[in-house]
């Protein structure tokens, strides 16, 4: 546990590095998170226009009964749920920084946005909601592809598409249920202090590794044909 | 709103100080990424952008520059410690290779 000096940033305890372990281990957990979805992503990119039969991501597919289905994915409402990502994305920033000015005194002119932005319980409870939302489109999205025909066993894409997609989820939901445990700590004996803003800061970087997967399959998967 | 607060465990004794963006540099990046979002999925709907062969490189280009944003500015690699830069860079590189080899030898990609 590292606590600040009234100076500043020194530590009062020592590690090897001069640097929190718990920081150190999230961006090593990172790391390998990142060549997780390499990996999916690069079985996704291989098997990608390999499947024999339909439906396909985004061309049209005519089975031998003469059934036609249309391309698979939505990417209206794909856009609109990695939209809310962005946002939640931003709003864990604030959340950070609402811990981090815990103590600093609010101007005496302070506006609402300059008010909003202290308030920790409120982005954390922003990106925990939009977080959920994300994965309200995606359960919607999984429910209309099963419904159209695609399920994980249907071709190569169903394959690749859902473990990817289902990884990411699964991350997103680790995520919520995250934020959902500090909003609880929050509200029942509040962040402040050095040791609760280091629990803030490895949840957002959490958060925001997941966001940044998804801008990559964003573009991967549904963008490019 | 400027402020002096930093994250613990984010600079040995010693370490550069500095302050990490504001409020308003947050609300700006946050527009930048979803304007560069709004530009792939216009993008994406209109046929002659998607039949040129800039289309694809074009559209990892800008995920690629969200994907630096966020780890940047929301993420504070660019403000924090060099040893959490190494963490994430060099899996990252090892990631990009892979992937890329990966595409070579099931015949995705190929120079000729």
């Amino acid at each position: 546990m590292s606590s600040h000096t009234a100076e500043g940033h020194a530590h009062t305890h020592h590690t090897t590095t001069g640097l929190d372990n718990r920081k150190i281990a999230i961006w090593a957990f990172i790391g390998s998170e990142c060549m997780l979805f390499a990996s999916l992503i690069a079985t996704y990119l291989i098997y990608k226009g390999r499947s024999l039969v339909g439906p396909f991501p985004h061309t049209e597919y005519v089975n031998e009964a003469g059934k036609i289905f249309k391309p698979i994915l939505d990417i209206p409402v794909t856009s609109a749920s990695t939209f809310v990502l962005l946002a939640s994305s931003f709003a864990m920033v604030l959340a950070l920084q609402a811990v981090q000015l815990k103590g600093v005194p609010l101007p005496a002119n302070a506006g609402w946005w300059t008010r909003s932005q202290r308030s920790s319980q409120l982005w954390l409870g922003v990106t925990a909601f939009l977080g959920a939302t994300f994965l309200g489109f995606q359960a919607y999205e999984f429910t209309s592809f099963v419904h159209e025909g695609l399920t994980i066993k249907t071709n190569l894409f169903g394959s690749t598409f859902f473990t990817l997609t289902g990884f990411h989820g699964a991350h997103v939901t680790v995520g919520v249920l995250w934020l959902m445990s500090l909003l609880f700590v929050d509200r029942s004996r509040g962040l402040a202090g050095p040791s609760d803003e280091l629990l803030v800061d490895i949840t957002a970087l959490y958060w925001h590794f997941v966001d940044v997967v998804w801008i990559v399959i964003f573009t991967l998967v549904y963008l490019i044909q | 709103m400027a402020h002096d607060a930093t994250p613990a465990g984010q600079h040995a004794p010693g370490a550069h100080a500095h302050a990490h963006p504001t409020g308003a540099t947050y609300l700006k990046i946050f527009v930048i990424l979803s304007v560069i979002t709004i530009i792939e999925v216009w993008a994406y709907y209109i046929p002659s952008l998607v039949a040129s062969p800039l289309f694809n490189p074009a559209l990892i280009a800008m995920s690629a520059a969200k994907f630096v944003i966020v780890v940047l500015f929301y993420m504070h690699l660019k403000f924090d410690h060099k040893l959490f830069r190494l963490l994430f860079a060099g899996p990252m590189i090892i990631a990009a290779a892979t992937i890329t080899a990966l595409l070579f030898l099931f015949k995705q990609l190929s120079i000729f």
